[in-house]
């Protein structure tokens, strides 16, 4: 066997008590692209920066090419050959492409002969892998896809024979997503190795040649992707056999219960995110909106979630509701019957110094089922019915008194969604359900919200995850630039058509 | 990641940090030439070892008690309110009014009204800062320190153009009716048969504040308002995502701060100079930020704090009369105690997680 581009040995690291990676050793062979998947904290971000010199490992040995290395900073990884495209683009908003690429490469105090030399030098990258950016293009005017182009370029620039990429079509369309997959495989041709990370199983299937997976701190199985399949991969993430697909009868639309008409949207920085955005989400039906993130989607469930003000015409079962007044915030909202699960679950829909039973009494503190008295909250009823909450939704551990923050990222949202979910509300608000969920959990918080539309409630369903929008809508509605650009269904429609509107793109002109 | 235990947090901290305060004040002390020992016994006797030292510790620490409380409520909404110090100014200037309104027939009446009159004045001073912050996003810190300088002006103006007797040289106002004058811890103790030195100035108010802290920790446990303002403190995105007010929630706040800030004066104005003088608030209102910082906030540590601080305070008086140590030492004790359990919080907390940490995981 030859020697391997990459090859950890025993790699172990602790965080206090929590062993985030334990004994880990795995052989990336050069010139292929090798998965890591694993769900949130099963230790493949701690793995990656351990590679990259952000973290050091308490034992292990690393081999770069053979060669026993070792890696204390990021330099010290450039150095060795490889290259991180972070989930998070590490850009300057206000410089431009060039100048990003050189940032923190240059030869000498003077900037200009370093620009000239990355001008020629993206020139030429350009040609060899189809990576076509404006050198001259400032950041913040590129789409997002050509932001992860930069930090390719800025990896390749340095000299990288390893690229590791975090999570990369997390912000991407399924169309860009493709563009970076012919990258990748333009990169493999031409001698690189490349590292995925990555918690979609249809991405590993799609492009890698060998496939890592984690759990719980630990490598479970280094397996060659032509001979596993999806539903094995998930086993061994999850450790049991998981449903993939929902599972869910046809819907029975009945009256609509949110009827939505021309309502736009200004931010606070008067920039317009909803131009005129009509629908409707009828008693017992999944509305799903896709979309990339950032097209309106998070506008649309705050104004309908009363954290935004708006403009035009909203109305809950022939009700008109309050965009703008008084009655605009989400305490009278709740009062109508609308619940929301926000996207943000952290900054949002928990407080994460707050204990469980606090969370749970969160947003609906005025019920009278949780005062004493004129004065006093019942913090013992409280608590008690967090208690039942948290069994019905399987949140583990089952403590009351713990604070939010020490849940994982599945179990917060579970809390979450008890909290939302029994309220029995008329319609609900979903944003990212299972964003940072693990696979165990995205399974059991799809079955209850598919409970929910069977028991007759409307859910407007906000997720950028189009597998989740496919597999669980009823009906699809696709948001670009503040707008809807269509409806489809989703038995009548694929990724690639939905993937078209998403760029904004109508069947028309396609 | 794991944390440290709760009481490592709440006690193990703070008394490190004291301790170590206190060694360097010890060095400072033996830089002067003079024996830190007998300075710590000086203190101590001066401030613990009598009921007369003890009568002007706890005078202090009910001061403090009440602005450390004030800063605490606001703190808990997210606010730095370190216009405590205007706010128990404004509060003299109520409890005084009150106080010269009426020929008040027994002191029991005198301080319901006066207490009122302290926080209604000591809210209506903290509401301009809460409603320019709600408003007008205009910053709570500097509001409320400018309105400390404005605050002592305007007393400077009452007390010499309005309520100083015809006659008077002196910026303070007339002395207060006989029936406002509140029973001191000699008088209370007295009846059941307690001696208790005389001269001190410690009250009846002690009660007030200790009344104070009992009602601050139900109104931020265990009401609506208070679970809204620690939501809001927390996190405004998921307030905001709750349907809670922003506008409500400051202003509130900080009434309750300023109100309880204003309170002071009932037992540093009624309760001591039986009148209204110049100053006197005596930079209690900024002590109240190191009580709060060092209480954590919590009425129970604000508590602890407050007697610690007043200790200082009348130890300290006691060394600059006994030895030759100079009473700005006081000062640089009291500075060096205030550095340490607030702003280098961090320096013990750091080393010492770690430590907490490394002995957890032997453990596994």
């Amino acid at each position: 066997m030859s020697d391997a581009a990459i090859e950890l040995r025993g790699i172990s690291k602790a965080f206090g008590p929590v062993q985030a990676n334990k004994d880990i050793s795995i052989r990336v062979m050069p010139g292929t692209i090798h998965g890591i998947i694993g769900e949130n904290g099963a230790g493949k971000s701690t793995l990656m920066s351990i590679l990259y010199g952000f973290y050091k490992a308490d034992a292990g040995e690393i081999f770069i090419n053979g060669e026993q290395t070792t890696i204390p900073d990021s330099q010290a990884a450039i150095r060795a050959g490889i290259g991180m495209v972070f989930q998070h683009f590490k850009l300057v908003r206000n410089f431009s492409v060039v100048e990003n690429i050189i940032l923190g490469a240059e030869d000498g105090a003077l900037l200009q002969p370093s620009i000239t030399k990355a001008r020629k030098s993206l020139k030429q990258l350009a040609e060899e892998y189809e990576l076509n950016v404006d050198p001259d293009a400032l950041i913040e005017d590129l789409s997002v896809g050509h932001r992860q182009r930069v930090e390719i370029l800025k990896a390749l620039y340095r000299e990288a024979d390893i690229l590791i990429l975090d999570e990369p079509t997390g912000v991407l369309t399924p169309a860009e997503a493709d563009q970076l997959f012919r990258i990748l495989e333009r990169l493999k041709a031409e001698g690189k190795t490349i590292i995925l990370i990555t918690h979609k199983l249809r991405e590993i299937m799609h492009i890698t040649d060998t496939v890592s997976v984690m759990r719980r701190g630990e490598m479970t199985a280094t397996v060659k992707t032509a001979e596993t399949n999806p539903q094995e991969l998930a086993e061994l993430m999850v450790g049991r056999k998981v449903l993939l697909n929902v599972d869910k009868a046809p819907a029975q639309p009945g009256a609509p219960v949110l009827e939505v008409e021309g309502l736009s949207v200004h931010d606070g920085d008067g920039v317009q995110r909803l131009k005129g955005v009509s629908l409707n989400v009828r008693a017992g039906e999944i509305l799903g909106i896709a979309g990339v993130a950032g097209n309106g989607q998070t506008e649309l469930l705050e104004v309908l979630g009363g954290m935004m003000r708006g403009t035009g015409n909203v109305r809950l079962n022939g009700d008109e509701i309050d965009l703008t007044g008084k009655y605009s915030d989400g305490q009278s909202r709740r009062a109508r019957g609308i619940s929301h699960v926000p996207e943000e679950r952290q900054d949002e829909g928990l407080i994460l110094e707050f204990a469980a039973w606090e969370n749970v009494a969160f947003g609906y503190h005025h019920d009278p089922d949780y005062q004493r008295n004129a004065m006093f909250m019942n913090n013992a009823a409280i608590r008690a019915e967090t208690a039942a909450k948290m069994e019905r939704f399987d949140v583990r551990p089952p403590i009351t008194n713990l604070a939010a923050r020490n849940f994982s990222g599945g179990n917060q949202q579970k809390i979450v969604l008890a909290r939302e979910i029994e309220r029995n509300p008329d319609l609900l608000l979903v944003g990212q359900p299972t964003r940072g969920v693990d696979i165990g959990a995205i399974e059991f918080i799809h079955k209850r919200i598919v409970e929910l539309r069977d028991a007759g409630k409307a859910i407007l369903l906000v997720s950028v995850e189009l597998d989740e929008i496919m597999s669980l809508s009823d009906r699809i509605a696709v948001m670009f630039d503040g707008q809807i650009m269509g409806e489809r269904l989703p038995g009548e429609t694929d990724e690639k058509e939905l993937g078209l509107l998403m760029a904004g793109i109508t069947g028309d002109a396609a | 990641m794991e944390r440290m235990p709760r009481w490592a947090d709440i006690v193990l901290i703070p008394l490190v940090s004291l301790i170590v305060a206190f060694m360097l004040s010890g060095l400072m002390i033996l830089a002067t030439g003079e024996d830190p020992m007998t300075a710590a016994t000086t203190m101590i006797q001066g401030a613990l070892g009598s009921t007369y030292g003890w009568g002007y510790t706890l005078y202090y620490a009910t001061n403090f008690l009440f602005t450390g409380l004030a800063v605490a409520v606001a703190f808990h909404a997210g606010l730095f309110n370190i216009g405590g110090e205007g706010q128990a100014t404004l509060g003299g200037l109520g409890v005084a009014l009150v106080c010269l309104a009426l020929p008040w027939p027994h002191w029991t009446l005198a301080i319901v009204f006066a207490a009122l009159g302290g926080a209604v004045f000591g809210a209506a001073w903290a509401a301009i800062p809460a409603y320019l912050q709600a408003k007008r996003d205009s910053h709570i810190v500097i509001t409320t320190i400018m309105f400390n300088f404005i605050a002592a002006a305007v007393l400077n103006y009452v007390l010499v153009n309005l309520l100083r007797p015809a006659g008077s040289m002196d910026p303070a106002s007339a002395k207060f009716p006989e029936g406002t004058n509140l029973p001191t811890l000699h008088e209370i103790l007295a009846v059941v048969g307690i001696p208790f030195s005389k001269s001190p100035p410690a009250n009846v108010s002690l009660f007030l504040a200790l009344g104070a802290c009992v009602a601050v920790w139900a109104l931020i446990w265990r009401t609506r308002i208070g679970f809204e303002m620690r939501s809001f403190g927390k996190s405004p995105r998921a307030a905001d995502y709750a349907g809670i007010s922003t506008t409500k929630i400051t202003m509130i706040a900080m009434l309750i701060s300023g109100g309880l800030a204003g309170m002071m004066a009932v037992n540093s104005v009624m309760g001591e100079s039986e009148r209204l003088v110049l100053n006197s608030v005596e930079g209690a209102g900024f002590i109240g930020i190191a009580v709060a910082l060092m209480g954590r906030n919590h009425p129970f540590g604000i508590l602890i704090a407050a007697v610690l601080f007043g200790f200082l305070y009348q130890g300290g008086a006691e060394l600059g009369l006994w030895t030759k140590i100079p009473r700005e030492m006081v000062i640089v004790i009291q500075a060096l105690v205030i550095l340490f359990t607030g702003a280098l919080d961090n320096m013990v907390r750091w080393p010492l997680e770690r430590l907490f940490l490394s002995v957890g995981k032997g453990d596994r």
